[in-house]
């Protein structure tokens, strides 16, 4: 290993990467929009969970119990024949009548479902006590705040590298590069390297920037949570180089890519907890890195973890890195 | 003469496809050596497997009497006819990185006054000219001082200008000194480079010297040229070789006095008429045939 060739080829991808705004703009704005997106949709009294028509005046409901209930967003409609496929189509999950007291509900409808059950038994008493959760208040937008940050990294690390050093082949500088003294492990290792520290620089930009007007809870330590953020950026990167190692064409690398990176945002529990789905989907789950990086920034943002609580997200991690960073310089060629 | 290149019986085949088919080569020290050959003739697999790119089926390679190693990638440079650079970055910052991977480097002024890079150094180098970007690879090339240079088909695409100019840096390199290997389709290219050429066909060198002595081998004609126009139609039954072309008429003549005595015989006009002497171009199509290779 020879550091001034690391060296060249490491700064030489920072400037293409710095120098690229269109790249660098979308790495930082899109974690940023899509957190405060969400920060803006789910802040306010309460997230409507159902859309129920009410068909006339809603007043003619009198003090209907049901119409006050919580969580539902109760919509007027004028006419009955306009609403009603509304309903049919999933747009509605309820209709209302008060006048007439009668409701229609699309009996393919879950929603629908839970609606006439609550409506029922609106007002009704029950037999038994209600008891009040206590603890920290966690939003919404603190729950998938680091999913979100964690998701960005994973496209970033996995396309960053992955498909730079398809492009860098297709295009022939690969072959350029082989005809030199370079190694591949000069040059892998300068890519990854290029690669993590612009991502831990933008994640914590993207994390600064949005707490500064969200207001993440922090209940764990920055330095655990750097840790975590560095060791799955190394996995994500290694399991990049992997697709990279042989690929030539930009199509089939962005394929496999997706391949990878989709399933991994749905099963990894960015976007909701992965609590009751199939238990051989949750296992599946624990293989990708990226359920990991998230479980263990939840568990230190959220719940003030430390590092041993964590401990079998970054041994999981460790592990991953060394397996798939292995694999891809075994299969790794420059043509 | 002290040979820096050499190869003995060298074989590449791809899935069955024999690509190079048993060649010998040996590049003397300080000598420009142009490799042509048709599109498929296994000129480019050949130049790869000379520069390491690609690893033989069978046959052997030696740099200075020993296989390539970490010495001949120290020692030699490399312009492939199309190298990507890395976007975002300048002339001057790729000439650093290549730079920064070699022992030995030629001083930077010295690169940027031979090639003459200086007005677009500091230049993206997505936003050069083609002569501009070739003048650049070829400075890459030349970053290590190497023993022996590859220029694979350095020219193409060029304007004249751009090829005259460049022909120029070459010569400059030769006469430091340096062994080129020079791949082109441009035979007027290869005529005025090369010391020495070897012309491949499905994947044998077919015919191998320096460009005179094979024209002197192959030949012993000159060509007499006359537009088509000036020819009559039909041809009258001359003793001559008569090839016609699109626009022009060829006769081939060991005699010149005795070819022009007979078309005046026959009243053919003479006042357009052209001698020119056999060339590299007429040796390749004669050496590999006149159908279009894919």
């Amino acid at each position: 290993m020879n550091f001034n060739r690391f060296w060249a080829v490491f700064v030489c991808r920072n400037r293409e990467f710095l120098r690229d705004r269109s790249t660098l703009t979308w790495n930082l704005l899109f974690p940023i929009s899509l957190i405060a997106g969400f920060a803006v949709a789910f802040s306010g009294p309460g997230l409507a969970l159902y859309k129920v028509g009410v068909l006339g005046d809603a007043a003619s409901g009198g003090e209907s119990a049901f119409l006050k209930t919580r969580h539902v967003q109760f919509i007027p409609v004028a006419a009955l024949p306009a609403a009603l496929p509304k309903v049919e189509r999933h747009q509605l999950d309820m209709l209302v009548d008060p006048a007439g007291r009668r409701y229609w509900i699309n009996d393919e409808s879950p929603k629908g479902y839970m609606l006439e059950q609550v409506l029922r038994g609106a007002g009704a008493r029950t037999d038994f006590d209600k008891q009040t959760v206590s603890g920290r208040v966690i939003r919404y937008v603190d729950w998938i705040a680091p999913g979100i940050l964690a998701m960005n990294m994973m496209f970033s690390c996995l396309f960053g590298v992955g498909y730079v050093i398809v492009r860098y082949r297709k295009s022939g500088m690969l072959k350029r590069l082989k005809a030199t003294p370079l190694t591949p492990l000069e040059f892998l290792s300068a890519q990854v390297v290029s690669r993590l520290w612009l991502i831990l620089a933008t994640t914590a930009l993207v994390f600064a920037g949005t707490d500064g007007f969200i207001g993440f809870p922090m209940h764990g330590s920055y330095l655990d949570l750097f840790i975590v953020f560095l060791v799955g950026a190394i996995s994500l990167i290694s399991l990049g180089l992997i697709v990279a190692a042989r690929t030539t064409s930009e199509e089939v690398a962005a394929g496999l890519l997706n391949a990878l990176s989709w399933p991994m945002t749905f099963l990894s529990g960015v976007w909701f907890s992965l609590e009751g789905v199939h238990p051989v989907l949750q296992q599946c789950a624990q293989l990708a890195p990226l359920t990991h990086i998230i479980d263990a920034a939840r568990a230190i943002m959220i719940d003030g973890a430390g590092l041993a609580a964590i401990s079998g997200h970054l041994l999981a991690l460790t592990v991953m890195s060394v397996g798939f960073m292995a694999v891809g310089a075994w299969l790794f060629r420059w043509e | 003469m002290t040979v820096l290149l050499e190869t003995r019986n060298l074989i590449k085949h791809f899935r069955g496809v024999e690509a190079v088919n048993g060649i010998d080569l040996a590049l003397p020290a300080g000598r420009c050596f142009g490799l042509l050959g048709p599109n498929g003739a296994g000129k480019t697999t050949t130049v790869e497997l000379l520069e390491g790119i690609q690893e033989p089926t069978r046959g052997l390679i030696r740099y200075r009497g020993e296989p390539l190693g970490p010495r001949f990638r120290q020692d030699i440079g490399i312009m492939f006819q199309a190298t990507a650079l890395q976007d975002h970055v300048t002339g001057r910052e790729n000439l650093w990185m290549f730079a920064s991977f070699y022992r030995r480097t030629l001083p930077l002024a010295e690169l940027i006054e031979a090639c003459a890079l200086g007005e677009f150094l500091d230049r993206d180098t997505r936003k050069l000219s083609g002569g501009q970007r070739q003048r650049l690879l070829l400075a890459i090339a030349l970053v290590n001082d190497p023993e022996l240079l590859f220029l694979d088909e350095p020219t193409t695409g060029l304007d004249p200008q751009a090829r005259r100019n460049f022909w120029e840096l070459i010569h400059r390199i030769k006469a430091r000194g340096k062994t080129i290997l020079l791949t082109t389709h441009y035979m007027e290219e290869a005529y005025h480079l090369c010391d020495e050429i070897a012309i491949m066909d499905h994947g044998r060198i077919i015919a191998q010297g320096a460009p005179r002595e094979l024209l002197a081998a192959h030949f012993d004609d000159v060509v007499l040229q006359l537009p088509l126009a000036d020819f009559p139609d039909p041809a009258p039954p001359l003793s001559l070789t008569v090839m016609r072309d699109r626009d022009a008429v060829e006769i081939l003549t060991r005699d010149v006095n005795a070819a022009i005595r007979e078309l005046l015989a026959w009243n053919i006009s003479l006042a357009r008429l052209q001698i020119r002497p056999r060339t590299l171009e007429d040796l390749f199509l004669e050496l590999t045939g006149q159908e279009l290779r894919a």
